[in-house]
């Protein structure tokens, strides 16, 4: 590595490092020591509960275990799924890829009721059971059980592993599965030497996002656990704002960054040095029909599962809003562009919708641009200080939206960055959660590209920018849609992190449901229902124009499909 | 390495040609969206600060803002607890020149906090004096609602069963697995009816009455939006016909039914010392840049043209006894002749304990 390309490395790594350190160290820094030492004094007793009571050492374990275990029945699940995605082609698979993302929008409580509809006490398949075998009583019980949020945990994390995992297996070399073959070992031979060693990068990326996901779960757990099982985040709100202890909220704060903060540090220690380089250009369409019996059982039996566990709980909700007290109806779509219009909050839908697709745009640009500096400049270093930065630009992932909401308002409050009551701040935090995300998808295919590529071109006369266009670019473009992908749909779903910020009424899509769901009536359940089912179809729209944009071009010798 | 095609096929580069385009597209997006969201100027801007479930009329709005000549925003900041503690935290620089939503329940933790500055409205004086606070004019009463329990009429009615017109009904073993309530550690309509438990039951009698009641099968749900919507039978198909919610519930039931309804589908249980009355507030921040502006802003919030509009709006009474209520609220709607009582500032003493005392006896 050249001199000019080490300080171009340092520069990239500059940007997301200004950001995190403006919107995201500065407020946190902020708050927890205004919180720990109001008025400059530390009082150490106030948080002797933390390590005396056995209540928040049973809390970090809950949450410790349950991340685990969400974490390792996602990948169990999910891997077959990538295979599937990575190696084969079908009919559908390009709507299949962006309906499975749609879970990634839902707000909780919505995620909540399409659950219940399937799933519920009366839900379809109770009910079904109850008339087949004339049953008195509901024979499925998991409401407010562990089941309920390991499921939905699984629900919303699927796509996640199924897209990292698929895009980085479909970049894979075929012909070292294939020399493999034809030295005489068996498929699963095939599988566990080669192909999952290669794959390691990209499902430990995705386990890590999983984990840091479920670790801070919050509405999910609270609604479909029941209020019997809580987490650090949880217990952070509980006492941010119902008890105004900020002392100890901070402290549970720093645990929970604490031990993220490790957890992504040995994972980023463990990848660094991950560079197999068995890469593939991959131009080349290296998916190919299911042949054979056991090929196509394995394509159609996760499309079942898939369509078991993700489309059936959406299509319950697209039901919901078309069902009125007398049979199917669109009068709760219709409602949503009048009904209540004296409000000063009332949205027009398509205004929502605008709000939401232009929030979710900004969110996504940002997020791709920072996470494609932070990306490009680790994947070059080596050295020991490495795995701390990575560790450290995930942070915002694993940190309490009450903890920061509190940060801005009281760090980011003059001029000349006074945005606690501007509208910038919902798609800055946004980009704040969704950039560590970006990176994740984008470093594992980066660390891939063998750097005698690199060096070649450079030798060959290529500038820096001419290496990374013609270099890392191409190689890496099907990592940066899935993060992509993902930047925009946090933003869309209007993730934790925006909810406890100030800000300027917004008139989103999930704004929009919110509010129709903080009153009673059966209007307001339709309107919320239908306004969901319109925030699924937009966002599968963009899911699908995204991935049209991703399609490998037609290589020459074949015919156009 | 076998696989790597020549960079500059034609094909490649009509690609690469569409990617520019595309990011090009992308990068004007964000650059053009502002000038879509961004709020008309006026002169004079006032600010309120409340929680998520503020709401008011387009047109009553309009009459403040013509006669003085103003622009008001509102920023909103979470639920009412959350947006409190941020109207604290900013104290030394206010976001806000109002707040509104302090409720009865956080009532000492914001006098306390000294956020507020005094304003007096002579319009206070014709409120009823259980609204108002006794010796304090930094917060004013807006609005009123009785969090009490609510139930599905056509249930009851179907299973042959009287339904509870107290809070000691719901301890009857026919009562078995009806109620759903709200968490009081992460629900403001939860904490309130903890609140009026103990207003009924006294300290000593309360956490016996929780104790019996999770032995008879109560469910409790995070919030309100959860049991209301993922619980009741009324509301969606849940599997409970009780639920805690507001006293003027049903009205908007009624209100937001899609055929008119002659009898509101669910009643809510007023009966004495059985309900709660939470009591919504607004007041000036300390260092408000408009106080003047402020103060006529509450005065017009406290008078029958912002009164009258708030039942439809946020589904609560008004604090003005003067303001007529609509015929929904007329006619659907019930209010608490004696609620359960517990002072705010026995409230803030007690608030951590009853609540850990609850999570012991109810979800441990």
């Amino acid at each position: 590595m050249n001199g000019r390309e080490l300080s171009i490395r340092r520069l990239l790594f500059a940007i997301p490092l200004a950001f995190l350190a403006l919107f995201y160290l500065y407020p946190l820094t902020r708050i927890a020591l205004q919180s720990l030492f109001p008025a400059g004094s530390w009082n150490p007793g106030q948080l002797s509960a933390l390590t005396d009571s056995p209540v928040y050492l049973r809390i970090l374990w809950f949450t410790i275990w349950q991340a685990a275990l969400s974490t390792l029945l996602t990948l169990l699940f999910a891997l077959p799924g990538a295979l599937v995605f990575a190696r084969y082609r079908f009919a559908g698979k390009g709507l299949f890829l962006a309906l499975m993302t749609v879970p990634f929008v839902l707000p909780t409580v919505v995620t909540a009721t399409a659950f219940r509809a399937l799933l519920g006490p009366s839900g379809i398949l109770n009910e079904g059971l109850m008339a087949l075998f004339s049953l008195e009583q509901p024979p499925i019980r998991i409401e407010q059980s562990l089941i309920f949020f390991l499921l939905a945990h699984i629900f919303y994390n699927y796509s996640l592993v199924l897209r990292l995992v698929s895009s980085y297996w479909a970049g894979l070399n075929p012909s070292l599965t294939a020399a493999a073959q034809l030295l005489g070992a068996s498929p699963w031979q095939t599988f566990r030497r080669v192909t999952l060693p290669l794959l390691l990068p990209a499902i430990t990326a995705a386990a890590l996002l999983v984990f840091i996901f479920c670790f801070t779960s919050f509405g999910i757990i609270l609604i479909l656990g029941g209020p019997g099982y809580a987490t650090i985040e949880v217990e952070i709100y509980r006492q941010a704002v119902q008890l105004y202890n900020l002392p100890m909220a901070a402290a549970l704060s720093l645990v929970q960054i604490g031990v993220n903060f490790f957890l992504m540090w040995l994972h980023a220690r463990l990848g660094k040095n991950n560079r197999l380089g068995f890469f593939s250009d991959s131009r080349h369409d290296v998916t190919k029909e299911p042949h054979g019996v056991a090929a196509r059982l394995l394509v159609a039996g996760n499309l079942l599962f898939l369509s078991l566990l993700l489309l059936s709980p959406l299509l319950a909700l697209v039901l919901r809003s078309l069902r009125g007290d007398t049979g199917l109806t669109l009068a709760y779509y219709r409602a949503l562009g009048h009904f209540d219009q004296e409000s000063i909050f009332f949205v027009a839908p398509l205004t929502a919708v605008w709000n939401s697709l232009g929030f979710a745009m900004v969110a996504m640009v940002l997020a791709v641009l920072l996470g494609l500096a932070a990306a490009t400049a680790l994947a070059g270093e080596r050295g020991r200080a490495t795995s701390f930065w990575d560790a450290l630009l995930m942070l915002p992932l694993a940190t309490s939206a009450v903890t920061l909401g509190f940060g801005y308002i009281i760090s980011l409050n003059r001029p000349p960055v006074d945005l606690r009551d501007s509208l910038a701040l919902v798609p800055i935090a946004h980009t704040l959660v969704a950039f560590p995300f970006v990176l994740r998808c984008i470093l594992p295919s980066l660390r891939q590209i063998p750097a005698t590529l690199r060096e070649a071109a450079t030798l060959l006369g290529a500038s820096p920018f001419m290496v990374w266009r013609r270099v890392d670019f191409p190689m890496s473009r099907r990592a940066i849609l899935v993060g992509a992908v993902f930047a925009f749909s946090i933003s869309m779903g209007e993730f934790g992190a925006s909810a406890f910020v100030t800000r300027p009424h917004t008139a989103t899509m999930p704004v929009a449901i919110f509010r129709f769901l903080s009153q009673p009536g059966e209007m307001n359940y339709g309107q919320a229902m239908a306004m969901s089912t319109i925030l699924m179809l937009v966002t599968c729209a963009a899911f699908w124009l995204l991935g049209r944009f991703s399609t490998t071009p037609t290589p020459p010798n074949h015919p156009p499909t | 390495m076998s696989t790597c095609q020549p960079v500059h096929h034609p094909a490649h580069r009509r690609f690469l040609r569409s990617c520019r385009r595309f990011a090009l597209s992308l990068l004007l997006f964000p650059l053009l969206f502002p000038l879509s969201a961004g709020p008309a100027q006026a002169e004079r801007v006032l600010t309120v600060m409340s929680h998520d479930s503020f709401n008011i009329s387009r047109s009553v709005l309009a009459t403040f803002e013509q006669e003085h000549q103003v622009t008001v925003r509102f920023l909103k900041s979470g639920d009412a607890g959350a947006a409190l503690v941020q109207a604290i935290l900013a104290r030394e620089r206010p976001l806000a020149d109002l707040f509104y939503g302090v409720d009865n329940t956080f009532l000492s933790r914001a006098l306390n906090a000294d956020i507020f500055a005094p304003h007096t409205s002579p319009l206070l004086a014709t409120f009823p004096p259980g609204l108002r606070h006794p010796d304090d004019d930094r917060l004013l009463p807006v609005s009123y609602g009785d969090v009490c329990l609510n139930y599905d009429r056509e249930w009851f009615r179907r299973h042959n069963l009287k339904p509870p017109q107290d809070l000691a009904d719901l301890l009857k073993p026919e009562y078995r697995g009806l109620t759903v309530v709200q968490n009081p550690a992460t629900s403001s309509p939860g904490l309130a009816f903890l609140l009026a438990t103990i207003g009924r039951f006294g300290e000593e009698g309360y956490l016996e009455f929780w104790r019996q009641l999770r032995a008879n099968e109560v469910r409790v749900a995070t919030g309100w939006k959860d049991a209301y919507y993922g619980h009741f039978t009324a509301a969606s198909k849940g599997d409970r016909p009780i639920v805690v919610s507001y006293a003027s519930s049903p009205p908007a039931v009624v209100y937001f039914a899609s055929s008119p309804m002659a009898e509101a589908p669910t009643a809510a249980v007023v009966t004495d010392h059985n309900a709660f009355r939470q009591i919504e507030y607004v007041g000036i921040l300390k260092g408000a840049k408009e106080p003047e502006l402020a103060g006529k802003l509450i005065d017009f919030m406290l008078s029958p043209a912002f009164q009258e509009d708030i039942p439809l709006q946020m589904f609560v009474f008004p604090a003005n006894p003067s303001a007529r209520l609509p015929e929904v609220f007329q006619r659907h709607a019930v209010v608490a002749e004696r609620p359960a009582q517990v002072t705010p500032a026995a409230i803030e003493a007690n608030r951590e304990g009853w609540i850990e005392a609850w999570t012991s006896a109810v979800l441990r």
